[in-house]
């Protein structure tokens, strides 16, 4: 990485802009619909949490760079960008954003608000304005292949815990697999029975997989950071060695921005198709139960609901996957009142989590799901992302509520019919 | 008294109004082309959806608000929507618009009863009132608000004002009110590609490019 410098960050924000940012930023007639929408002006009622307004760096360069006008004014000195501003705007962009992208629903001109505030974060952190939080981890993750610093040592060590726990072999590095399987840090430290559910998924399902030793870490920090270089690099890593060992599918793990990383952002970012097909775990799941391949018995006693991560609906169109495959389990599965493409954020993505000041906001924004489980009053909460999870179970614990969360993979295989493979 | 301002009227209906019409047209086509000519890069991944679709869908499907977003915003789209089809009722459904409109560019249809189109105005007016006290007193917008959506704000209401005045015979000579109508459209017109009055456009163009990577994405939007 080149030194961070405010010209580096000018520079970004000027080459991220495009057709649509220059036809959004010229439709905006400052009606302020976009608050409404946004999980931090919802829930702390201050207006410098207005998407919109968290643009203001991108309006000013694309107003100065690429309109009559502005070049026009500019002259004049007036609305230039200064560095001041791109620091201050470390708050608005990274600690009141987790690029959930609900204000991109309602915007009524229709500006897709969230993939500018994805795009001033490479001029932020162009300029060495992005949280500490979140640089540290860009760093890891280059360095040791994970945002956590988790090695290939403890990923071996968990493999060994599946093995021995369930007596099914979890494959390393096996060619031609059908199925690459990667995994968020987040999942071998905390959520290690992630790793057990695949294995005896995909042993009953009878489907050929592999993890692999090069490219385990689905996450990628420099989507959430907004550095394309970084975000690059740690696609390839994934791609490379996915090609080189020819699998079919990589199954992208319960992590929503690890999906939109992989799934949408990577292509682009490397300029080219993959040579292999991708899928979120729940895809894959509601394929192989649509095909007969997943079979389950009994079904969960308690009232449970469903916590959508905004990358997998509103941002990755996975939304009627997790609700056939909660049918399957449950007979008392209850939806929060804005649920699938309209559900509100947990609070911590798009690397929202990884930042340490902004954590007594986190915790504001945190009401909101809150008041949403209140009004169902559920005793179990299912969910597809490390991350999120994460987030709510400190969540309700700030606010002392005693919900279980639990990932609908690991709840799925709570049912699994057993053929014997133990 | 009323001769003294035929010459301003007849500036204003003749070369006024050509200049007007040219800072218009040849801004918009440069505005449009700022935009335009930026391009987006292609994508690499594999779509669920193709662009055209989503992007044609959501062109229209953004005029449409319900659930949550309609309780938590009513006022700005109740009010928003009575100012917005006000103007346009006013504006292409009044005959002399009408006619205006006709002799320059050929296009005929038929118009409204003017008591009606005066009644509208009337509401149009109030809505861009309540519009204005919103902006200056909800917390969002006031703080969102720049000079330029006053601005806006105020040779927008001009029109309306001076053509309501002008038809009614209120205030100043009928013929001064007409000049002073004009000139204030002329106004508008000459703002109109520099300032955010570019949405009237732009706004299709936003909902398609937003429309299209949601669709790309399976997202229905």
């Amino acid at each position: 990485m080149a030194k961070a410098t405010f010209e580096r960050g000018y520079n970004a924000l000027k080459e991220q802009i495009d057709a649509p940012i220059a036809s959004f930023l010229s439709s905006c007639v400052h009606c302020g619909m976009c608050a409404e929408a946004c999980l931090f002006y919802a829930e702390t009622g201050d207006p410098r949490y207005t998407p919109i307004r968290k643009l203001e760096p991108l309006r000013k360069v694309w107003k100065q760079e690429y309109t009559l006008l502005g070049k026009l004014t500019s002259l004049l000195g007036i609305g230039k960008l200064t560095d001041g501003e791109l620091a201050e705007w470390k708050e608005y962009v990274y600690d009141s954003c987790t690029l959930c992208g609900r204000c991109s629903l309602v915007c009524p001109v229709g500006n897709d608000l969230v993939y500018m505030i994805r795009k001033t974060r490479e001029g932020l952190a162009a300029a060495g304005h992005a949280p500490e939080g979140q640089i540290e981890a860009s760093k890891r993750a280059i360095k040791t292949g994970s945002p956590m610093g988790v090695t290939l040592h403890a990923l071996n060590a968990q493999i060994k815990h599946v093995e021995a726990n369930t007596g099914l072999s979890v494959p390393l590095d096996v060619q031609d697999a059908n199925y690459m399987v990667l995994l968020s840090s987040m999942e071998i430290v905390n959520f290690p029975e992630y790793l057990e559910a695949i294995a005896k998924i995909m042993h009953q399902a009878g489907e050929s997989w592999t993890l692999c030793s090069d490219a385990f870490e689905a996450t990628n920090s420099g989507i959430q950071i907004g550095s394309s270089d970084i975000a690059r690099e740690l696609v390839s890593r994934v791609v490379n060695n996915a090609e080189k060992l020819n699998v079919k599918v990589v199954i992208s793990p319960e992590c929503g921005h690890a999906y939109s990383a992989i799934r949408w952002e990577g292509p682009n970012l490397i300029g080219r198709a993959y040579k292999f097909k991708v899928q979120h775990i729940l895809e894959v799941l509601d394929e192989f139960r649509a095909a007969n391949k997943l079979k389950t018995e009994g079904f969960e006693e308690s009232r449970l609901t469903f916590h959508d991560p905004c990358q997998l609906v509103r941002r990755g169109g996975v939304v009627q996957q997790p609700r056939n495959l909660l049918n399957m389990v449950s007979k008392n599965f209850v939806e929060m009142e804005e649920h699938g493409i309209d559900n509100w954020c947990c609070g911590g993505g798009g690397g929202q989590s990884a930042i340490e000041e902004a954590e007594e906001l986190r915790t504001k924004a945190f009401n909101r799901k809150k008041t949403q489980l209140d009004q169902l009053g559920v005793e179990t909460l299912v969910t597809a992302c490390a991350n999120c999870r994460i987030v709510m179970e400190e969540g309700l614990e700030a606010y002392q509520m005693d919900i279980p969360i639990v990932g609908l993979t690991e709840m799925l295989v709570e049912h699994l019919v057993e053929e014997g493979g133990k | 008294m009323e001769a003294n301002y035929t010459e301003l009227l007849a500036w204003a209906r003749g070369p006024g109004f050509e200049i007007a019409l040219a800072i218009f047209t040849f801004g918009i086509i440069l505005r449009l082309l700022e935009i335009l000519m930026l391009g987006r890069k292609k994508d690499y991944f594999v779509a669920r959806e193709s662009r055209f679709g989503g992007g044609f869908r959501t062109m229209f499907s953004r005029f449409f608000v319900s659930g949550k977003t309609l309780q938590r915003s009513w006022f700005i789209i109740v009010v928003g929507y009575a100012f917005h089809l006000g103007l346009f009722v006013v504006l292409f459904l009044f005959t002399p618009h009408i006619i205006l409109i006709q002799s320059s560019l050929g296009l005929n249809w038929p118009g409204l009863p003017s008591t009606l189109v005066n009644t509208v105005t009337i509401v149009t007016l109030l809505a861009m009132l309540a519009l204005l006290f919103n902006r200056l007193t909800h917390k969002v917008t006031r703080y969102l608000s720049t000079l330029q959506d006053y601005f806006v704000w105020l040779v927008v209401f001009l029109p309306l004002l001076t053509g309501y005045m002008a038809y009614n015979h209120m205030g100043l000579s009928y013929q001064l009110m007409l000049a002073l109508h004009i000139l204030s459209v002329e106004l508008l017109m000459v703002v109109f590609p520099f300032t955010k009055l570019m949405h009237t456009f732009t706004t299709f163009t936003s909902r398609w490019y937003t429309g299209a990577s949601a669709a790309q994405r399976g997202v229905n939007i």
